[in-house]
């Protein structure tokens, strides 16, 4: 995994207009979404084009759930830790999917293939328990299920 | 693409469409959204080849929820009325001759209830109490379509607003029709937009909110993925009646299909004049700019939403002053709820009074719920106010799945509260409810079973607003940390006598001083399951059991040998081989080797296996 080079990160900010403090959360979302995380070299770079300090980005990208500073795996694993999931045996599943990856909530495989985050609630509560792996969606899980949406990433 | 410059242009484009319209063509309309993670796309692609090998004249419409998403994925097919759920690819050459032929339905794939099948929509019971207002497009149209919400009066509200109503006329009509928001606290919308209109300000805001941050809540993922053109429409007409220029529609990023739908439906309503300048040249204008939330969940609260849109950590701000009047950068803003938006139309059109005709006395029109949890039709459904919670769980829900007995529905999400089984007769109001113990609240409604323990459904609440709480009150921040110690001692057995007493205290504490709404409803899910399940928390304390079987430590399994058939599905089951039993004998567990995975308790037919409590396991072992 090689960080992104400051060019790069400034290649995403110069798409937005300058000196607008509304634009801090779209920055952060687009350099995340590109690169994955948000590497903590860009704060300095959105600063100088927004006009908002340094301190400030750094307030606003640890308060929202979304943003993280460190690199994540090419799937996020994304199991729903909600009402609807957890009164549904969620916490199997999130247990099998830690088992499973060898890893903890928050944290990436070493080869950086997989992230694990739980959510608050993906909106598929109908399908209890839930999860998404990157853009998709997986309802009614149980282990085999499970088992299977990992084994479609490759 | 068209451009209309007049009502006048969308009627003669509506009208065009109408006669275009042909409704004897069949179609299969298939659910591409929520029924996504029970690969709806998988069968539509299989739908579209084997339509095509079969050369068959059937068109197929990718819609939003259909509402019955137990079934996921599902069809519907017109005009034959019937519905399909639960398909697999295998099933699709099968199903399409089926239609091409207009045999009778496959009752393998038909809604079924209580060993009858239903193959017809028309008279499936779950759909029979429902009354579609803010759904009535949900599911019919295709949400990417701007012309398919054009055809069924699309956009019509709004251009009768503009040319036959002042925006008092609209604030009237609104008010008349006594409609409250749906986000959660209920304020009459009508009397928001007077306000919002009686300040003077050469910019005003206008702004959706679809955070939609309850965990258990889909109502307007539903509605921004199935008919986002609705929320535009009330938008319109709303901004119109306070002045507004500009507006935003804040939806959360875990919703990646409603972000794709809301954004596309924006562009076209741009395109075909529909927003922006002088619309309808009526020297009207108004455009929408769509904005991502990045996960918090209070930022749902409109003074942390208008906080993130600025740019800022979404804390709340004291109110007054209201946003009606000091909003959006300190300009006169108001904020509706989808789904209080999507409703909005069709109070325009059919006028406040055939809206307020539905409902109670205090609680009019429709409201939206999200079935979830231990209830067989899991869905979203549209009721008129004033049905009880019983003809919702049981009739249109379809009561509660394996034979198990309901103990509890959750409704309001983490502001809300747990209703047991003697108040399902409550009538869904917003009085009513309140009564009870819980809150109408967005809409979400968890149902619980036996095997739901509820002092881990306080639990569980309490450390979601202990992680989501922004921090900024003290009562907030440490009060929702302390209950939480409080009641993971009881889930933990380390509970000590005076400890229901303590946590009722710092309930009651953090609800009177906690600054937004956030902080002041976070102890209703702890202060109502202990009005209503106080002996649970008791047994947990005294006991050291948690009789539904979910505090782990705090039960074991055991198979009571005159209920075991000896069926040995358990058994072939348990993940760690703790089932010992031959055929047709009562089995047993091995309580050491046991990890209390509950597994063997869902596969059991026979509900011969329950939670005991660990310290007769010590005295049997003496
Ligand atoms: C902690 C908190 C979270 C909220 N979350 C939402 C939400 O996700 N969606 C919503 O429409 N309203 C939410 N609200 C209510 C809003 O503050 C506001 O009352 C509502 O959007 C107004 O729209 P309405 O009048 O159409 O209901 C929340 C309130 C609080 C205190
Ligand atoms: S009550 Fe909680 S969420 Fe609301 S402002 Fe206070 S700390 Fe923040
Ligand atoms: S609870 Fe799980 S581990 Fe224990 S006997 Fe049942 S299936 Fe086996
Ligand atoms: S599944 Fe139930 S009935 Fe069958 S062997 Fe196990 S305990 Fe007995
Ligand atoms: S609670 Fe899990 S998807 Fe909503
Ligand atoms: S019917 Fe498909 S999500 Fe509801």
């Amino acid at each position: 995994m090689k960080p992104p080079t400051a060019s790069q990160i400034k290649g995403v900010i110069n798409g937005f207009a300058h000196n607008s403090a509304s634009l801090v959360i779209p920055i952060l979302q687009a350099i995340q979404e590109k690169f994955g995380y948000v590497p903590p070299e860009s704060l300095k770079a959105i600063s100088r084009h927004t006009g908002v300090g340094r301190n400030k980005i750094y307030g606003i990208l640890t308060f929202y759930a979304q943003f993280t500073t460190i690199p994540r795996g090419k799937y996020i694993v994304k199991p729903c830790r909600g009402t609807a999931c957890h009164v549904r045996g969620a916490n199997n599943v999130i247990n099998h999917i830690k088992s499973k990856l060898n890893i903890e909530d928050g944290q990436t495989t070493p080869d950086y293939k997989f992230s694990l985050e739980t959510v608050a609630c993906l909106g598929t509560c109908f399908l209890a328990p839930a999860m998404m792996v990157n853009q998709d969606y997986y309802g009614n899980l149980d282990e085999k299920r499970i088992d299977e949406a990992l084994k479609e990433c490759t | 693409m068209i451009h209309f410059s007049s009502v006048n242009e969308l009627l003669a484009f509506k009208s065009d469409l109408t006669k275009k319209a042909d409704s004897s063509k069949t179609r299969i309309r298939i659910c591409s959204t929520g029924c996504r993670a029970k690969g709806a796309l998988k069968i539509r692609d299989a739908f579209h080849s084997e339509i095509k090998k079969q050369k068959a004249q059937i068109e197929l419409v990718e819609t939003g929820c259909q509402g019955l998403c137990a079934y996921a994925p599902v069809v519907s097919i017109d005009p034959l009325g019937i519905f399909y759920g639960k398909l697999s690819e295998k099933d699709i050459p099968m199903v399409v001759a089926q239609i091409a032929a207009q045999g009778a339905a496959l009752n393998n794939h038909v809604y079924s209830e209580k060993g009858k099948f239903y193959p017809h929509l028309s008279e499936i019971p779950f759909f029979k109490s429902q009354k579609k207002i803010v759904l009535r497009n949900c599911g019919y149209i295709r949400p990417t379509s701007i012309a398919d919400y054009i055809n069924r009066n699309g956009y019509m509200a709004i251009a009768k607003a503009l040319g036959e109503m002042k925006p008092t006329d609209v604030i009237d009509e609104v008010t008349k029709s006594g409609i409250r928001g749906r986000g959660g606290a209920g304020f009459p919308t009508g009397l928001k937009w007077k306000f919002a209109n009686g300040y003077k300000s050469d910019t005003k805001y206008f702004i959706c909110n679809g955070d939609e941050g309850d965990p258990g809540a889909f109502m307007d993922r539903a509605v921004l993925e199935g008919d986002p053109h609705s929320v535009i429409e009330g938008m319109l007409i709303g901004a119109y009646a306070i002045g507004a220029t500009h507006g935003y529609i804040y939806v959360r990023a875990e919703y990646p299909i409603a972000v794709e739908y809301s954004t596309l439906a924006v562009k076209q309503a741009r395109e075909m004049g529909l927003l922006g300048e002088n619309i309808f040249g009526t020297g009207f204008s108004f455009d929408i700019t769509i904005k991502q939330g990045a996960g918090a969940f209070v930022c749902g609260e409109e003074t942390a939403l208008i906080a993130s849109i600025e740019g800022r950590r979404g804390m709340p701000k004291p109110r007054p002053p209201f946003p009606a009047e000091s909003g959006l950068w300190g300009r006169p803003t108001v904020i509706n709820n989808v789904e209080t938006l999507a409703s909005i139309p069709q109070i325009i059109l059919d006028g406040g009074g055939a809206y307020a005709q539905l409902g109670t006395a205090g609680s009019k029109g429709t409201k939206v719920f999200a079935l979830a949890g231990k209830i067989n039709n899991t869905g979203l459904v549209e009721v008129p106010m004033g049905i009880t919670l019983r003809q919702i769980i049981f009739d249109v829900g379809g009561g509660i799945p394996h034979g198990r007995t309901f103990k509890a529905v959750q409704m309001g999400g983490p502001s809300g509260g747990c209703l047991p089984a003697e108040h399902l007769d409550t009538s869904i109001d917003y009085e009513s409810i309140k009564q009870a113990g819980a809150i109408m609240g967005s809409g979400g409604m968890i149902v619980l079973d036996e095997r739901n323990c509820m002092v881990d459904i306080a639990r569980y609440f309490l450390d979601f607003c202990q992680k989501e709480s922004c921090g900024k009150c003290v009562p907030c921040r440490i009060g929702t940390k302390r209950m939480l110690e409080l009641v993971t001692r009881f889930t933990q057995g380390k509970a000590e006598t005076g400890d229901i007493e303590k946590l009722h205290a710092l309930a009651e504490s953090v609800r009177d001083s906690s600054l937004c709404g956030l902080g002041q409803t976070a102890p209703n899910p702890v202060i109502s399951t202990l009005r209503y399940f106080r002996k649970e928390y008791e047994t947990h304390l005294h006991d050291k059991f948690c009789p539904s079987g979910v505090c782990k430590g705090l039960f074991r399994y055991e198979i009571a040998t005159e209920k075991c058939t000896g069926c040995t599905l358990c058994a072939k089951n348990c993940p760690v081989k703790a089932i010992a039993g031959e055929k047709k004998k009562p089995h047993t567990i091995d309580t050491i080797k046991c990890e209390v995975c509950g597994i063997c308790v869902e596969k059991c037919r026979f509900n011969a296996i329950a939670p005991m409590p660990n310290k007769q396991l010590n005295q049997v072992k003496k």
